[in-house]
């Protein structure tokens, strides 16, 4: 009876998420698949026997799996102190702090090596730094981006861990650092681990950096298919690569769920929280340290772009601002900023709802369910993070073509594309808070006559809400910033505001870049924004961001 | 407290709601609809009866395509048609695209294949062909497939461009062809497009073939490496970011278009004189780029799709070219902009491949340039 109660809320939320997947993600992929493998007749398996051979194919898939491990070394190296004394100190505009750290993630990949080569380029602000260090580029990039994945989804996390049992530690004798080490980080595995996870995963597939600010010296897995997709039309190699990166994310996220079998759990205390403000000299300097360093590494970038976009002939302007009114070309795929923004605002809604809910009952599907299911589940639901756009967008062509499900040109597609990119993140922030409550509250609950609805209410949603925000915060900005999804519908009057940008930069001409900059300064501002509105709706009472 | 967390948690389950419906309401419209769904239906046909219907036409192009709203306006008044566009990613992208929809296309006319994918285009025998009327106004140069289901729309040279300014301040002249790039003298000064990911960076490969042929073509690449160039991985990196003229980048010469002086000059505050940036197309220097339409089969309306390909060969569109996508028009009736005729090049004696050695060398070509290379 014990057991019904814990499943069948679970089992019901299963059929969302998985419904959702197979028709939007297992569905175009089978089919691209299929037609790759198979389209000349009998299977054609030459393709496989080329990318395991091939040399430089072997170089690509290495150079893929290390750049990504370096990349979630080094964003977990900087993002943990901070993490550190956002959970424990409370400070003045600690909120601004963290949203300066999250809008990064939404700002295309172009419009950052501009800020960045603003900064380290020749007549830039830091002087001689060489922007064309490749390597190191793909590195702060990957940094740049993904540091406020670790920030918040620990943050989150950190905060709940009560005092009482650091306290009971030192009373015994332990010192900080024994106490760090012995207490704090064990409780706070999961977190770590989930966060490493998306880092991870998110750099595995890496993109638009690897092409962008990499340059052409190297290649990820998804840059590849890519290529082979898009420019050289060879969609059995393209199919086997796309195949590859599935197989690796699954059998990484086999061993990730394992892993976390063995963690410590522990109950967190929702109401009470242990920020306090920072007292002495080391603890305000750490303070001031973690600010001095999200100023310097976030916002200097970004108010680079904001400097280039108000700087004209050498003095504060708002002509690229007021331009963007104007269709210098009578254009018919000119987009009004206004309606860009509307546009992005609206399918970021649209994805933050469908990605809370699809997250929602994914993480509770996969804490409910039980042995093997269980195994297999959690790493099938993170497996659109890593798959190539281009081969998706090409399985979604071929198959999503005939009713009811011909939605080849709908605008629809926008936030469900979008959402098989950001309900991960919902599940991997939600997972270790549902997973930290403990079964004998459920149980207390249920035992006094809640039914397992009013239980889930009452005890469940209260805890995993400050996840939930979590996760709803980065399913807004993942949309936001998502230009993928330009992949796959192709309706100019639905531009985004990342669409806009793109345009502005496809012709030469100073006033293209000077508006490229403007909307990008915009797109911070809709962003900072969408935050504020977000942490309002969130329940008081949860320091969670 | 509680009050908060409810109003939480109401816009939650509201916006779930929200999504659920949207995708409900999908359903409804493209499955078969229930009784209730399929009457109301019916009343809303009845009750906003067209007096006469219009048609709607699809055309399917890359992300660079553009047009007046004006323009289009005229044939869709003429037409009583509206024109839906489809923009399906960069030039191959959206042909792979339209390949694999072959069997059930999701459009009617496809605007924008260039001729170093022609022969992909063929293969795929999936246009109608069409012998318009104003292909008697273009180049016979330009026509690249003679079974005209392909015809030839726009073209452009691609070419180095070059910062006036720079090349002024350093006392120094700038090339004029692709051998002058080898010298000592313009060492560390040119920036280049990866040619597997960056369409003028393919170009640009070609123009090197078409000028030093198969044998040469990479002796010159290992010359220009030892030459100091830089390559990036697309037009945007390279223009915005490398070229000194447009960016804060030290690279006074870029792969770019012969029409590029002119959208500079365009799109500038105050127009200057002359533009910022000149161009080097002499001596089989710039690869012509021709871009080309054609009629989809399986199209559910061919005599409105055939007025639309007409129609995008016509004067009224072809003028409209230049100052949307920055090349020339095919049809030599169209007349050019003033800023297009006083600042964009075309060359005499531009490099050309046929597009069936295009096809069948590429790989190749683009293999053993990545080996040099990168």
């Amino acid at each position: 009876m014990k057991k019904g109660v814990i499943l069948s809320p679970g089992v019901l939320a299963g059929v969302i998420p998985l419904v959702f997947l197979s028709l939007f993600y297992f569905y175009p992929l089978a089919g691209i698949f299929f037609k790759s493998f198979f389209s000349q007749g009998g299977l054609s398996l030459s393709s496989s026997g080329y990318v395991v051979q091939s040399k430089r194919m072997a170089g690509i898939v290495w150079f893929t799996l290390w750049q990504a491990g370096v990349s979630t070394a080094l964003t977990l190296v900087i993002a943990l102190p901070c993490a550190y004394v956002m959970a424990t100190f409370h400070f003045r505009w600690k909120k601004v702090f963290m949203t300066l750290a999250t809008i990064p993630f939404v700002l295309p990949t172009i419009v950052v090596a501009a800020a960045f080569q603003a900064l380290a380029g020749e007549k830039g602000i830091l002087g001689n730094m060489a922007p064309d260090q490749c390597l190191v580029m793909i590195f702060v990039a990957h940094m740049f981006y993904n540091f406020s994945v670790v920030l918040r989804i620990t943050v989150g996390f950190w905060s709940a861990i009560g005092p009482q049992m650091k306290e009971a530690g030192a009373m015994l004798g332990a010192r900080p650092v024994q106490i760090f080490f012995k207490i704090t980080l064990p409780l706070l595995k999961p977190a770590i681990f989930a966060a490493s996870f998306l880092v991870f995963i998110f750099c595995f597939s890496s993109f638009g950096v690897i092409l962008i600010l990499g340059g052409p010296g190297f290649s990820t897995i998804e840059v590849e298919i890519y290529r082979q997709a898009a420019h050289l039309f060879n969609l059995p190699v393209a199919a086997m690569l796309s195949l590859l990166q599935i197989v690796i994310t699954f059998a990484l996220m086999w061993i990730y769920t394992s892993l976390q079998k063995r963690l410590v759990q522990f109950s967190p205390e929702t109401e009470t929280l242990s920020a306090r403000p920072p007292w002495g000299l080391m603890e305000k300097s750490m303070v001031a340290g973690c600010v001095g360093f999200i100023i310097c590494f976030c916002l200097c970038p970004m108010l680079a772009l904001v400097i280039k976009s108000l700087w004209y002939e050498g003095s504060l302007s708002f002509i690229f601002y007021r331009s963007l009114f104007y269709n210098v070309s009578g254009s018919i795929f000119y987009v009004p900023p206004v309606r860009a923004m509307g546009n992005s605002l609206m399918f970021a809604t649209a994805t933050l709802a469908m990605a809370l809910a699809v997250g929602g009952c994914a993480a509770m599907v996969i804490h409910g369910a039980r042995g093997r299911f269980a195994r297999f589940l959690d790493p099938l639901f993170m497996l659109p993070l890593s798959t190539s756009a281009v081969t998706l967008g090409f399985g979604m062509i071929i198959t999503l073509d005939t009713p009811p499900l011909n939605l080849r040109t709908s605008p629809f597609l926008v936030p469900v594309v979008h959402t098989l990119v950001a309900f991960p993140f919902v599940v991997r922030s939600v997972l270790p808070a549902l997973r930290s409550i403990p079964h004998a509250l459920r149980e207390a609950a249920g035992m006094l006559g809640a039914s397992p609805g009013k239980v889930w209410v009452h005890v469940d949603l209260p805890i995993i809400a400050r996840a939930l925000t979590v996760g709803a915060v980065f399913a807004f900005t993942v949309s936001l910033g998502e230009f993928g999804a330009t992949l796959f519908t192709a309706r100019p009057e639905y531009a985004t505001i990342p669409v806009a940008i793109y345009r502005f930069l496809g012709q030469p001409g100073a006033t293209n870049y000077g508006q490229a900059m403007a909307v990008s300064s915009l797109l911070m501002l809709v962003t900072a924004t969408g935050f504020m509105v977000i942490e309002k709706l969130r329940p008081r009472g949860h320091e969670g961001f | 407290m509680k009050i908060r967390f409810g109003v939480f948690f109401l816009v939650l389950s509201v916006c779930v709601m929200c999504g659920c419906s949207r995708d409900s309401e999908k359903k409804e419209t493209t499955s078969s609809p229930s009784p209730s769904a399929a009457s109301a239906q019916s009343e809303t046909e009845v009750k906003t009866p067209e007096p006469r219907e219009i048609k709607e036409i699809t055309l399917m192009t890359h992300d660079s395509f553009s047009v007046s709203a004006e323009v289009i306006a005229l044939f869709e008044k003429e037409h009583n048609a509206k024109v839906i566009f489809l923009k399906a990613g960069d030039a191959g992208e959206a042909l792979n695209k339209a390949i694999l929809s072959r069997n059930n296309p999701l459009a009617d006319v496809f605007y924008g294949i260039d001729n170093t994918f022609l022969s992909r285009a063929l293969a795929a025998d999936m246009f109608m062909p069409h012998p318009s009327v104003h292909l008697s106004h273009v180049d016979d140069a330009l026509k690249l497939d003679p079974s005209q289901g392909l015809l030839p729309v726009d073209f452009g040279d691609v070419c180095i461009n070059y910062d006036r300014q720079w090349f002024q301040n350093h006392d120094m002249l700038p090339p004029t062809m692709l051998e002058d790039l080898i010298k000592p003298r313009y060492k560390g000064l040119l920036v280049i497009e990866n040619p597997a990911t960056s369409s003028p960076g393919l170009a640009f490969l070609l123009a090197t073939v078409s000028r030093f042929g198969e044998d040469g073509y990479l002796e010159f690449w290992k010359q220009l490496k030892a030459n100091d160039v830089l390559i990036t991985s697309g037009w945007k990196e390279a223009y915005w970011g490398k070229f000194s003229a447009a960016s804060d980048g030290d690279r006074p010469l870029v792969v770019s278009y012969a029409s590029s002086p002119a959208a500079e000059v365009f799109y500038a505050k105050e127009k200057p004189a002359q533009s910022p940036t000149g161009v080097v197309i002499g001596h089989g220097s710039a690869f012509r780029q021709i871009e080309f339409a054609g009629i989809l089969k399986g199209t559910k309306q061919e005599s409105l799709a055939r007025a639309l390909l007409d129609f995008l060969l016509s004067p009224s569109f072809q003028a409209d070219i230049p100052l949307q996508m920055f090349v020339f028009p095919a049809n030599k009736k169209a007349s050019l902009p003033q800023v297009f005729q006083e600042h964009a090049a075309i060359t005499k004696e531009p490099a050309t491949l046929s597009p069936g050695r295009i096809q069948s060398h590429r790989d190749l070509w683009l293999s053993q340039w990545t080996e040099l290379m990168l």
